[in-house]
């Protein structure tokens, strides 16, 4: 059955579901209790947007508040999972990477590599990204392609509650590292949510809107900006197919090539920054693989190649925004 | 001649202990002069860094354990496999790049693992394994199989962040984990005294909450009685501690280190004076539980398994094109 509920119960829920489903699932991070104090059992913040909120008292001893620690906590994750566990690791800001990237890029990515297929670490780590949150140039970054980069860790990124559910539970049993980006601008979107489990597979991208005269991929928060740009422009005439990638890695080339063939016009919109990005990363391949259906020059819309600024007026600014992809698709429109 | 089995009250552990004690760290030592003939002759790609001269801290601490017992190794891993219990041909062949190694020979000498033996894998970044075997006896914690993990760092490795915070998040966590120091006195090139201020690894310890002990290294009954100690505690839920072992590198930081940075003689003094196999040797000779005749055995046991380990990775076959872009993921 289906209820309207928000991004942030829709997380909560799926570590609910696959908690009680399997003992190894375990859940660790910065104040993921919170306000435990010497208690140890008050979960007063239940992560410091609230999303583990509730999880302590249901399943006590497997939520485990870790000290700011994050090359320690992350380690013991990675560890923990290439022990046969199933941690979901919060790294609280995807900004924090930077402190313990060696245990995930140069530890979890490669071991089933460097162990000649022998290991598998499931690990999860959960963490918040993207910029509209006034929190400045280190606690606002969308790093989804510093992953994406990386071979073994596989990289989702939901832009609504029903896929953050099920793409969650997805992570959670894949064998796979996964890095889980949680856009925090959408921890408050509500969408329709089935209350039983479900996971939805990965490489598998959403059309969210379909249309014949161009086609936008994108994911996590510029979905929303896309469908608005996607709107305006249906006013005008012009229909544009929303492709939601889902997830980066793997990512759904078919759907993306099969799309940009049909309408011969793409934009690539991207909320990270323009180099070596996701947006520049689709355009590559669309032009490899379909060069001769192209009608006009991919667009990208990224933010620009600048830190997320304080300043609400710069930071507005920063964040591409549905106009500016309403312009990029009559800019290749106009070819 | 066969001695007497008796070792009671002289030593801790009795003549079987001793004898595969023995073994461990001939085989070893066997494994590391061998690669370090082989590699002169330029037929092994990549680095080697030798574990020669420091056996016994290897031996007696891995003699406590059990495959359920998680260990992460350093650059430095071979006599770590070895006393887990790795295969020695798989290692060797994994050293020669070969499919049959233990990792397919995409791995190499830094990073030979085998997880069902509990080995987590050498490391080729320093002080990573720390943050690894606390998840590790987080696991066994969470299983309650009363599992132990143990992380292998040098005293440059002791410098990083991730194995200071370990220390703490094993302590507050109350962790079966044990922090092993391998002290040979370099960071590569740059020695301990240089670039640790503390006096003794053990103040560090403390620091963090941990009760840490020193041992010379080279002794190997010092380092098994010191290692039985901390590591029951940690089974039976005491928590974490901390144990550095001060020791000795044979060779250099890596082979074709032409070791510069040592004092004139230093080598020399080494191989006279502070070789803990020639140590270990003395003390069982002198006290009459295990006879020349008996090490000699197995020594001769133990060259045929290294030629033999040494012939099967140089005849194994090399990995193809198709292997490249396998087991990178589960699925994907």
């Amino acid at each position: 059955m289906a209820r309207k509920i928000s991004m942030r119960q829709a997380i909560n829920e799926a570590l609910d579901q696959e908690m009680a489903r399997d003992p190894s699932v375990f859940v660790m991070g910065e104040d993921i209790v919170g306000g435990a104090g010497g208690m140890g059992e008050i979960d007063a913040w239940g992560g410091v947007l609230g999303v583990t909120k509730g999880l302590n008292a249901k399943y006590p001893g497997r939520l485990l508040d870790t000290p700011l620690s994050e090359s320690a906590y992350i380690g013991a994750a990675v560890g923990a999972a290439a022990c046969g566990m199933r941690p979901v690791a919060e790294l609280m800001f995807l900004d924090f990477m930077g402190v313990c990237f060696d245990q995930i890029f140069n530890q979890a990515a490669k071991f089933r590599y460097m162990f000649g297929g022998k290991a598998e670490t499931p690990v999860v780590i959960r963490a918040m990204v993207g910029a509209g949150f006034r929190a400045a140039a280190q606690h606002s970054q969308m790093l989804t392609p510093l992953f994406v980069h990386i071979p073994g860790l596989k990289v989702v990124c939901p832009s609504n509650a029903y896929d953050a559910k099920g793409l969650l539970i997805q992570s959670i049993r894949d064998n796979d590292p996964v890095i889980f980006c949680e856009h925090k601008n959408l921890y408050g979107e509500e969408t329709d949510v089935p209350a039983e489990s479900y996971a939805i597979p990965f490489g598998e991208a959403n059309v969210v809107r379909d249309g014949k005269h161009a086609t936008i991929v994108t994911y996590g928060m510029m979905v929303h900006r896309a469908m608005e740009a996607a709107a305006t422009l249906a006013k005008q005439g012009v229909e544009c197919e929303v492709i939601d990638l889902r997830t980066l890695s793997p990512i759904d080339w078919d759907t993306v090539i099969d799309s940009a063939e049909r309408t011969g016009h793409v934009v690539c919109v991207d909320e990270a920054h323009p180099r070596c990005s996701i947006a520049a990363d689709v355009s590559a391949m669309i032009t490899q693989e379909c060069f001769k259906a192209l009608k006009g020059p991919i667009q990208m819309v990224t933010a620009p190649h600048t830190p997320v600024p304080f300043s609400p007026v710069l930071e507005d600014l920063y964040i591409p925004s549905a106009d500016a992809i309403a312009k990029a698709v009559k800019k290749s429109m106009a070819h | 001649m066969t001695a007497p089995n008796s070792t009671a009250g002289i030593f801790p552990l009795d003549k079987p202990g001793l004898l595969k004690a023995y073994r461990t760290m001939r085989t070893i030592r066997e494994f590391e002069e061998c690669l370090h003939a082989e590699f002169a002759k330029g037929d092994i790609p990549g680095f080697v860094h030798l574990y020669a001269g420091e056996e016994a801290a290897g031996t007696g601490i891995m003699m406590h354990l059990e495959d359920k017992d998680r260990i992460a190794s350093t650059h430095r891993g071979h006599g770590h496999c070895i006393a887990k219990g790795v295969d020695t041909s798989g290692m060797m062949a994994e050293i020669y790049g070969k499919s049959s190694g233990s990792c397919r020979g995409k791995g190499g000498s830094m990073h030979i693992a085998d997880l069902s033996k509990g080995m987590m894998g050498a490391n080729g970044i320093l002080g990573a394994g720390a943050p690894l075997v606390c998840g590790a006896g987080l696991a066994a914690k969470f299983r309650g199989d009363g599992g132990v993990a143990i992380s292998f760092v040098g005293d440059g490795a002791s410098n990083q962040g991730t194995f200071l915070e370990s220390l703490n998040l094993a302590a507050v966590w109350n962790l079966p984990v044990i922090f092993v120091v391998e002290n040979n006195g370099y960071a590569e090139s740059t020695s301990r005294d240089y670039a640790v201020a503390v006096d003794s690894f053990v103040d560090r310890a403390a620091g963090f909450g941990l009760p840490g002990v020193t041992v010379d290294g080279l002794d190997f009954f010092a380092v098994y009685e010191a290692a039985g100690e901390i590591i029951k505690r940690a089974r039976e839920g005491g928590g974490p501690a901390l144990l550095e072992c001060k020791m000795i590198r044979m060779y250099g930081h890596f082979e074709g280190d032409q070791q510069t940075y040592r004092a004139k003689g230093e080598l020399d003094d080494i191989r006279a004076n502070k070789d803990c196999l020639k140590m270990f040797t003395q003390r069982v000779m002198e006290a009459g539980v295990i006879s020349r005749g008996e090490l000699d055995a197995i020594d001769r046991e133990v060259v045929v398994e290294i030629q033999d380990a040494s012939a099967f990775a140089k005849a194994a076959p090399l990995p193809t094109a198709a292997d490249l872009t396998t087991d990178v993921y589960v699925n994907y």
